[in-house]
């Protein structure tokens, strides 16, 4: 009896060793501790963006003509000019912030409410910032990767770093009128998908996992933003 | 290992490869990234979304200028010595193809853009180097993107690209370590050959 008792303890440990292994192997690593969560996430935006969202940005880029979308891209990216501007103070690169609120300036006045993007033209280059950017620079870690429907990749100190720049408006504060804020916020939005189109169609060739791809091509690019472009190698066993 | 047409085979090896023997890598990147972008630019077919023949500009004008035996063994990471002889040709053959598809692709989303080349330090005696470069896009932070270069018996080749901090070979070796740990090999080899089998990325709308 004992030891028909002492056999079943020690089947149940093999059986929940064996579930255990079984798990591990399918257990996401270090940087994706969410795995399973994220995949059903993804499989959520994949159906709602690509019925929805996608046809939608795909019919903008068709019947839109250029000018006007450029027109388009070019006020958003104005207003985050100004976002960019403060990241790069709080950051210390007191030149850059210098270049963002240049341009910001020019093109608010002379490019018409930031309808065109004068500063590139005449050589002000823009720059890539954002609150995940110097959030990461102070030392902070990114911890878990996140993909949030409709959103894309994240992590949760970039996904902060989101939430404050939405806190920060400026639509919401100046667009007091509510149905022309949600179609300003809607054509953002659009604008934004639209831009990701291209990169999307060489992700659907390139990658053999969709997700796996999208979430180590968006950790390492963050990587390298943080680093200023000049990340340390990374530790990896597999080189050669 | 690079299939060319016999013909052109011959052509590049007469003409071309003499004239640029002595050529620096940074040169060579230049002269590659122009001549597509201007044969991009001024085809018809092209601009009218024709991948395949975006393909066949590629197989020209680009493939000869890559090592893909170094890129596979690189994507493959330790996984490369396990592999046999067959499988190693049969993978490069495919993760071959799998990259002429993809920057197929890219590159017609890059028609509109200028590049931007960096000056490159390099000494005489290098036979690797990373040459620099940078797409300007309007209204957007331009994009970086870096060659890894080898010298080679038959001129500088190019064995990883680099687009915003992203290594393409080292996205690969995650993607293949991944396949391989869950599925072998021949798991790999059969996603890439499904891969490639799938259909052709739809034309940029535009």
């Amino acid at each position: 009896m004992t030891r028909c008792a002492a056999l079943r303890v020690c089947m149940t440990l093999l059986a929940s060793a064996c579930l255990l292994l079984a798990g591990c192997a399918a257990t996401p690593s270090r940087i994706d501790p969410l795995e399973p969560w994220n995949r059903a996430m993804f499989s959520v935006h994949e159906v709602v963006d690509g019925n929805v969202v996608k046809p939608v940005a795909q019919a903008y880029v068709k019947y839109t003509p250029e000018p006007v979308r450029s027109g388009v891209a070019n006020f958003f990216g104005n207003i985050e000019d100004l976002f960019v501007g403060i990241n790069n103070v709080l950051e210390g690169n007191g030149n850059r912030a210098g270049d963002d609120f240049g341009r910001v300036l020019l093109n608010t006045t002379f490019g018409l409410g930031g309808i065109f993007d004068l500063a590139s033209m005449m050589g002000i280059e823009k720059h890539n910032q954002d609150f995940g950017i110097t959030f990461g620079k102070w030392g902070i870690d990114q911890g878990p990767y996140l993909f949030v429907p409709l959103f894309g990749p994240t992590t949760v100190r970039d996904g902060t770093g989101t939430v404050v720049r939405a806190f920060l408006g400026p639509i919401t504060y100046i667009v007091t009128d509510v149905p022309v804020r949600n179609v300003i916020y809607g054509i953002g939005y659009l604008n934004q998908r639209a831009q990701a189109l291209d990169t999307e169609g060489v992700v659907d060739t390139a990658a053999i996992d969709k997700y796996r791809f999208i979430r180590n091509a968006y950790l390492r690019a963050r990587r390298f933003q943080v680093y200023d472009g000049k990340p340390p190698p990374e530790q990896d066993d597999e080189g050669q | 290992m690079i299939r060319l047409p016999a013909i052109t085979a011959l052509v590049l090896g007469l003409c071309v490869a003499p004239a640029f023997a002595q050529e620096s890598p940074d040169a060579l990147v230049k002269r590659v990234a122009e001549d597509v972008l201007t044969t991009i630019r001024s085809d018809k077919d092209i601009q009218a979304g024709d991948i395949a023949k975006i393909r066949q500009v590629m197989e020209v004008k680009l493939v000869p200028n890559f090592d893909f035996v170094r890129m596979t063994a690189l994507a493959m990471g330790r996984n490369w010595r396990t592999a046999t002889p067959e499988q190693q040709k049969q993978l490069t053959d495919d993760f071959r193809t799998l990259l002429v598809r993809t920057y197929a692709g890219a590159l017609s989303n890059y028609r509109d853009n200028t590049m931007d080349y960096k000056p490159l330090r390099m000494n005489p005696a290098d036979t690797e180097v990373v040459v620099r470069t940078e797409v300007k896009r309007s209204g957007q932070a331009p994009v970086q993107i870096d060659y890894s270069m080898e010298k080679t018996p038959e001129g500088w080749k190019a064995y990883d690209v680099v687009v915003a901090g992203v290594s393409l070979v080292t996205t690969y070796r995650d993607e293949f370590n991944d396949t391989v740990k869950s599925s072998g090999v021949d798991g790999l080899m059969k996603a890439l050959t499904n891969k490639n089998r799938g259909p052709a990325p739809p034309p940029p709308v535009k």
